[in-house]
C-alpha cells in the first residue's frame, strides 16, 4: 500500500546541505502497526511528513496505492490527504474556537459533505471516542486526553486508510497517553494502516512493527514475531 | 467545500477575534460614512445655490447697461459710459412675444426717516412686475399697484427688517415714511426672506421706478429683469432683448444679457465637480480602510499558521484557504459598509435638526459607490494576505505552535 523507493529529502539550512532523508526505502502493507523512532534530526519526522503528502522527495519515488503521487498536483495530493490520510498531531492542532464537534466536523465541512449528514457522523465518531458529553466544549475547556481524542475523532471521520501520528502522546501524562494509545490500537484492529512516529521506546514496543531512524537512514527494521 | 459552510467558517473566525474585527469594522465604517456625508455635503450645497437661484424668480434674463463680453473688438477705455439703459428701453422689451415680464430696477441710496428715526438704505425703484418676477411674497398690505410705470407716486413697500427698525411690531401700513426730501405713504412690507444671493431683501425700500427717478435726478436704470414666457422661451427672449435694445440705441450692442439657466449651470457644474472632488478624497480614506485590513489580516495568516498548517493537512487545498480569508474581507467591508451607511444616516439626520435650511442628502450613486469601493478594496486589499496563507509550507506552519 505504501512503498518508497530510494527517498531522498534535502534541507539547505544556510550555508550546509542536511540530508534528512538518505535512501530511504520502505514498505507497508496494509492494516500494519508500524511505529518509526529514532532521535532528534534522523529524519522520522520528514519521513512521515512525506507519507503524510505533506511535503514531497526531492528524489525517489512515493508509490501510494499503486499511485506514483511524486508527480501529482497540489490539488491533487490535498485530494488524497483528505480521503486516505488521517493526521494525529503532538499538539493535537484543534482550532481554539471551535467546540469540539466543530473541531471533528471539519474534514466533513471541506469535503462538501451536507450538513444534516455532518450532524449524524461526528456524533456517531464522538460517541465511539467516549466524548459525547463533551461536544459542545471548547478546546481549552478539555483535558490533554480528550483533546487528542477529539483530534482522534477528527483524523478518523473520513475513514482513511492510513493514520500517521506525529509523538501523539508526547504532550499526555501518562494515564491519559495510554488511553490514547489504546484508542488508536483499536483502530489499527478495525483495519487501518497505522504508522506513529515516536520517542517512547515503550510505545515502539507494542507496534507489530518498529522502524529505527539514524542519520536519514533506516538502520533497523525489525517485526515482532507474534 | 460549500460556499455556504466557507461563509460560516469565515463569520466564525472573525467572531473569534472581536476587538481585531471591531477595529477593521470600525475602520470601513468610518470611510463610508465621510464618502457618504461628504457628498452629501456637496451635493447640499449645489441643491441650496440652485434653490436660492430659483427664489429669484423663474426664467429670469438680466438685462445690464455696458457690454462685458470679451470676444472680439476692442476693450472698452475707462471712462467710456454706454448708452444709458432707459425705463423705456425696458417697456419696449415687452413688444416681444417671448417675454412675459418686465421690471426695471432702479437702485440709490437714501436716508428713510419716521419720527426722528433715520436709515440709509438701499432703494429700489421698479414697478408692479418686480413682485412676480421675483417671487417676492408680502406679510402686510400690497405690492406698488400696476398702472403707468411713468408716473411718480408717492407709496413704497418696506422690507421686514427696515419696517422692524422704523415701525418696531406697530402696523406701518397707511402711515407716512420721507425719503430723501419726499414723503412716501406706506402701502405694505416684505415677507421676512432673508438673505437672497448676497443682497439684503429685508433692508430695502422699495418705490414706483418714476419716483426714483426723480429723487435720484437720473434715468438710468441699474439692470432690467425680464421674465420669459417659459423656459424654451429664454433664448428667443435673450435674442429679442439684444435687438429691440440694438434698434433703440442706434444699432450698437451696448447691453450684457445674462440668463439665469445659464447661471444655474454653471453654478450646477461647479458644484458637481466639487461634490466628486470632495467624494474622492473621502474615497482614500476607504482605500486607508482597505489597507488596515489588508495590514490586520496579514498579522492573522501569521498569528493562525497552526489552523492554516491543519486545514492543508486535512485536505484543503490553497485554492480553498484563499477563499476562507477573503471571504473574511469580503465579510468585513461588507458589514462595515453597512454600518458605515448607519452612522452616515445618523449623521445627516443630525445636521438636518441642526441646519434645517440646508438641504443635505446623500444621492444615491454616492451610496453605491461608497459600499462597491468598500468592498473592491477589502478584496483588493485582502488578496494579499490570503495569497500568504495559501501558500504557507504545511510542514513549516504545523511545526509552529
Amino acid at each position: 500500500m505504501i512503498c518508497l523507493e530510494q527517498v531522498e529529502r534535502v534541507f539547505q539550512v544556510g550555508e550546509e546541505t542536511v540530508y534528512a532523508l538518505q535512501q530511504v526505502d520502505l514498505t507497508i502493507q496494509p492494516g500494519e502497526y508500524v511505529s518509526i523512532m529514532g532521535p532528534s534530526g534522523s529524519g522520522k519526522s520528514t519521513l512521515l511528513n512525506i507519507l503524510g503528502l505533506l511535503d514531497r522527495p526531492d528524489r525517489g519515488v512515493y508509490r501510494l496505492e499503486g499511485l506514483d503521487t511524486t508527480e501529482l498536483g497540489e490539488r491533487k495530493q490535498a485530494d488524497i490527504r483528505r480521503h486516505k490520510i488521517g493526521f494525529i498531531f503532538q499538539f493535537f492542532h484543534l482550532i481554539p474556537r471551535l467546540t469540539a464537534a466543530e473541531n471533528v466536523e471539519l474534514p466533513l465541512t471541506l469535503a462538501g459533505v451536507a450538513a444534516s449528514q455532518r450532524k449524524t457522523r461526528v456524533a456517531e465518531a464522538l460517541d465511539r471516542l467516549g466524548l459525547a458529553d463533551r461536544s459542545r466544549h471548547r478546546p481549552d475547556q478539555l483535558s490533554g486526553g480528550q483533546r487528542q481524542r477529539v483530534a482522534i475523532a477528527r483524523a478518523t471521520i473520513m475513514q482513511p486508510a492510513i493514520i500517521l501520528a506525529d509523538e501523539p502522546t508526547g504532550n499526555l501524562d501518562r494515564a491519559s497517553g495510554t488511553d490514547v494509545i489504546e484508542t488508536i490500537e483499536g483502530l489499527n484492529r478495525a483495519g487501518m494502516t497505522v504508522v506513529i512516529v515516536t520517542h517512547d521506546p515503550e510505545l515502539g514496543q507494542r507496534t507489530g512493527r518498529q522502524v529505527r531512524m539514524l542519520d536519514g537512514r533506516i538502520a533497523d527494521d525489525r517485526r515482532r514475531t507474534a | 467545500m460549500k460556499i455556504d459552510d466557507t461563509l460560516g467558517f469565515a463569520f466564525r473566525s472573525l467572531r473569534g477575534y472581536p476587538l481585531r474585527t471591531g477595529l477593521m469594522l470600525l475602520a470601513m465604517a468610518i470611510g463610508v460614512a465621510s464618502v457618504v456625508l461628504l457628498t452629501a455635503l456637496g451635493e447640499g450645497a449645489r441643491r441650496y445655490v440652485t434653490q436660492e437661484f430659483t427664489s429669484l424668480g423663474t426664467h429670469l434674463l438680466i438685462v445690464l447697461p455696458g457690454r462685458s463680453e470679451t470676444t472680439g473688438g476692442p476693450p472698452p477705455l475707462l471712462g467710456e459710459t454706454p448708452r444709458d439703459l432707459t425705463l423705456e428701453d425696458a417697456l419696449a422689451l415687452l413688444r416681444s412675444s417671448a417675454v412675459r415680464r418686465v421690471a426695471p430696477v432702479m437702485v440709490g441710496s437714501a436716508p428713510v426717516t419716521r419720527d426722528g428715526l433715520s436709515r440709509e438704505t438701499v432703494i429700489l425703484g421698479t414697478t408692479a412686475a418686480m413682485a412676480e418676477v421675483r417671487n417676492l411674497s408680502m406679510a402686510q398690505g400690497r405690492f406698488l399697484p400696476a398702472g403707468e410705470a411713468s408716473r411718480a407716486e408717492a407709496h413704497c413697500v418696506l422690507g421686514h427688517k427696515l419696517k422692524t427698525e422704523l415701525f418696531g411690531n406697530t402696523s406701518p401700513l397707511g402711515r407716512f415714511v420721507r425719503i430723501g426730501e419726499r414723503r412716501f405713504r406706506v402701502i405694505g412690507t416684505l415677507a421676512p426672506r432673508g438673505q437672497s444671493l448676497g443682497v439684503d431683501i429685508s433692508d430695502v425700500a422699495i418705490i414706483p421706478v418714476a419716483s426714483a427717478s426723480a429723487l435720484f435726478n437720473r434715468v438710468s436704470l441699474f439692470r432690467i429683469l425680464v421674465q420669459a414666457r417659459g423656459r424654451d422661451a429664454i433664448p428667443r427672449a435673450k435674442k429679442a432683448v439684444l435687438d429691440i435694445i440694438r434698434e433703440r440705441h442706434d444699432g450698437e450692442d451696448d447691453v450684457t444679457v445674462i440668463t439665469q439657466d445659464a447661471m444655474l449651470a454653471t453654478f450646477d457644474r461647479i458644484f458637481k465637480t466639487l461634490t466628486l472632488a470632495v467624494a474622492g478624497i473621502a474615497a482614500i480614506s476607504l482605500a486607508v480602510a482597505g489597507i488596515l485590513i489588508m495590514n490586520v489580516m496579514l498579522v492573522a495568516v501569521s498569528q493562525r499558521t497552526g489552523e492554516i498548517g491543519l486545514l492543508k493537512a486535512l485536505g484543503a487545498p490553497g485554492g480553498q484557504i484563499l477563499r476562507l480569508f477573503l471571504s473574511e474581507s469580503a465579510m468585513l467591508s461588507l458589514v462595515g459598509a453597512a454600518l458605515g451607511l448607519l452612522l452616515a444616516g445618523g449623521g445627516l439626520l443630525l445636521a438636518e435638526r441642526f441646519f434645517p435650511n440646508f438641504p443635505m442628502v446623500a444621492p444615491a450613486w454616492a451610496l453605491l459607490a461608497a459600499v462597491g469601493v468598500a468592498l473592491a478594496s477589502g478584496l483588493v486589499f485582502g488578496v494579499m494576505p490570503a495569497r500568504r496563507a495559501a501558500r504557507l509550507d504545511p510542514v513549516a506552519a504545523l511545526s509552529r505552535r
